[in-house]
């Protein structure tokens, strides 16, 4: 074991439960053992077949928590019918699954349903130093806590379900920092965005991707996770950040976090949850805050990203190895190159996710809207990120700013984050969106996407058009 | 899930060049809703397959002459990015896709592969190249032979590398939950220690 250590590695040696081959370092192959993992109803139901048709039991049922999520409507009006009969399918194996193998799972009408990634940590169940290991591929959002998350298929769901570990190689580290104080209207997405836009889809690919700097430091623990979330659009497995003290305010008090006694003594060891001096990152990245703007997608992979106040670029101008994609995302989106970002015009607006849909976000947005109203056309949305964050939310008047804007103000869930509930762009719209994935057909067939912060879908619901946030908030509205 | 294994191939391989290809784009979100496995031959690159009315496009890369027994993808870079739905790599074994050669493939799409038996090559930029220039030209048979590790087109051979317990699981089908749980003392013994060392993971009475 080497004597200086990054962050991924301490966390990796504190869950090694054996060896499986010779290697040490990156490509050393180990048995982890898995602290926590979440599930949900769509990746979950053929792992609990699995276990079913080979007789096995669930290692430590009270590891793992189910929260319907993906499928389930998110209607104004929380319904328990589901928009369709395979979703309904999904729903009911999911809570029999729940009931035969004693796994807790949050129900449509439960009161802390949510999106999986929102639910775990306001439960108190994320904290530093854990590998969670779970079903989607945003588990990596608990790096935000200096938690090793990862996202997982449904054989390793069922792997993990039975025996409380994962055959794992050890991975590359890398290291982002970004240092400089953030410009005003520029949040943690932007932050994001522009770290993928730099290094590329596949940029961190492979890698324990750890974000340093000081401007990640000043972010609050949603704002972490808003980054840690989507840093698998850069290929990341992992994503971590440095837990501080601003952990211990966020799990004061949470429903299922430790007593403080407990969490007294657990500070002990996790104060040592930082990368040493001199720990190697197989590669390193430097970016200035400063040099951030609100960011735009414009394509159909998150790294196809401007900052608004670009144009749509020429792919003939881009490396060989670009153009070709390039050609086919701006054919895809509809778009023309040289177009000015701030005058391509929008449908759909849509508010939700678990990149952007924390109660800091709604803020952000509401911000945005009080006083304002969308612009005729357009439709949007705001999905909650959980039923606690719209109870939150209601609590403070944000629904009454959402709604007097012409917002929808719907329930929890995934919704159009990948539409696999009703919540579906129609072929050709466009979308402004505070969500993670531009994919083709990602919000649904032929739907055109383009990601960025709460704020500035709010903006863009308000222009019925893209458009810099910056403008709006340096003046009060008219 | 015990499989069966294999160790030599050969099939026509479809090349298809573009970059960041998501599991979205492999198995659109309309084929998620199952339960079982089942079912998902159709849904594989569905929406670039088929028409709004399900009409199969001609031009499509895997309907064209010589590729309708395609069992090999030669694909470029981090395909099977984004979402970690395992329908994708199930879906793609139900067409008859078997192995897959690309330059690096996505993390978690790549564990669901070898949790499959799907197998995937991972070459260098350079003999990336000249492979899917070769089978640019017409769709001749490829041959990936495990045994020996090499890809041969006609009489053209390549060397690859893949870790030694992927390799073994995709020649033998290995039940890796087996092979895992004949550790359960050692798991048992580690998790004792562990959670003792760590007495804030025990969750509150009540909750």
């Amino acid at each position: 074991m080497p004597s200086a250590r990054t962050l991924y590695d301490k966390i990796i040696d504190l869950h090694r439960v054996m060896p499986l081959n010779d290697i040490q370092g990156p490509g050393e192959q180990l048995l982890l053992y898995v602290d926590r993992t979440v599930l949900n109803e769509y990746t979950s139901p053929q792992a609990f077949s699995g276990l079913r048709e080979a007789g096995r039991t669930v290692w430590r049922p009270e590891a793992a928590l189910g929260v319907v999520d993906h499928v389930n409507s998110t209607a104004p009006d929380r319904t328990t019918t589901a928009p369709d009969e395979d979703a309904q399918r999904q729903i009911d194996y999911f809570a029999r699954n729940g009931r035969d193998f004693g796994i807790r799972i949050y129900d449509v009408l439960h009161p802390r349903q949510g999106i999986e990634h929102v639910v775990l940590p306001e439960l108190g169940w994320v904290m530093p130093g854990l590998v969670i290991a779970a079903g989607d591929s945003h588990t990596t959002t608990y790096g935000a806590f200096g938690s090793v998350g990862f996202g997982i298929g449904t054989s390793d769901i069922e792997h993990l379900l039975a025996t409380q570990t994962l055959p794992y190689t050890r991975l590359e580290s890398m290291r982002v920092t970004i240092d400089g104080p953030l410009a005003p209207g520029v949040t943690a997405k932007d932050m994001i965005m522009a770290v993928i836009r730099s290094i590329g889809a596949a940029g961190a690919h492979g890698h324990a991707l750890e974000l340093a700097g000081g401007a990640v430091r000043s972010l609050d623990v949603e704002g972490r996770m808003t980054i840690c979330n989507m840093a698998v659009e850069c290929g990341a497995r992992v994503a971590l950040i440095e837990p501080d003290a601003a952990i211990a305010d966020y799990l004061a008090g949470r429903p299922e976090a430790p007593s403080e006694a407990l969490l007294d003594r657990a500070w002990q060891s996790w104060s040592a949850l930082r990368s040493d001096d001199g720990a190697r990152f197989a590669r390193e990245v430097h970016l200035d805050a400063r040099d951030i703007a609100p960011m735009v997608t414009w394509g159909t992979s998150p790294d196809q990203a401007l900052p608004i106040d670009g144009t749509i670029p020429d792919p003939a101008s881009l490396p060989a190895t670009e153009r070709r994609d390039a050609e086919r995302a701006l054919a895809y989106m509809g778009l023309t190159p040289g177009t000015a970002l701030e005058t391509v015009r929008i449908d759909r607006a849509f508010i939700g996710s678990c990149t952007n849909a924390r109660l800091s976000d709604l803020r952000a947005a509401a911000q945005i809207l009080d006083g304002r109203t969308i612009a005729p056309g357009v439709r949007a949305m705001i999905s909650p990120g959980s039923s606690t964050v719209r109870r939150e939310a209601e609590a403070e008047g944000l629904d009454a700013v959402f709604r007097a804007s012409g917002f929808e103000w719907r329930q929890s869930g995934c919704s159009m984050c990948l539409a696999m509930n009703d919540d579906v762009l129609a072929p050709g719209e466009r979308c402004a969106s505070s969500t993670n994935r531009n994919f083709e057909g990602r919000q649904g067939t032929g739907g055109r996407t383009h990601l960025m912060s709460p704020a500035m879908v709010a903006a863009a619901a308000v222009a019925g058009h893209l458009v810099d946030v910056r403008r709006m908030s340096e003046r009060s509205p008219a | 899930m015990t499989r069966t294994g294999f160790t030599r191939l050969t099939a026509a391989a479809a090349v298809m060049p573009a970059a960041n290809v998501d599991t979205d784009v492999i198995m659109p979100k309309q084929f998620l809703k199952g339960i079982d496995r089942a079912g998902l031959a159709n849904g594989v690159f569905h929406d670039l397959r088929f028409d709004a009315e399900g009409r199969p496009d001609p031009a499509f890369l895997l309907h064209r002459p010589g590729l309708e027994d395609c069992r090999i993808l030669v694909v470029g870079p981090n395909f099977g990015c984004g979402s970690s739905r395992e329908h994708a790599v199930w879906g793609l074994l139900q067409y008859g896709i078997r192995a897959i050669v690309g330059t690096g493939f996505a993390g978690i799409f790549s564990d669901n592969a070898a949790n499959n038996g799907l197998l995937l090559v991972s070459l260098d930029a350079e003999a990336h190249g000249r492979l899917a220039s070769r089978l640019a030209v017409r769709h001749t048979p490829m041959t990936i032979d495990l045994e020996a590790q090499r890809i041969i087109v006609d009489a053209f051979t390549l060397p690859f590398e893949i870790d030694p317990r992927r390799r073994r699981a995709i020649m033998l089908g290995l039940d890796r939950i087996g092979e895992t749980l004949a550790h359960a003392e050692a798991i048992r013994a580690f998790e004792a220690d562990y959670r003792a060392a760590s007495p804030w993971l025990v969750r509150p009475a009540g909750a």
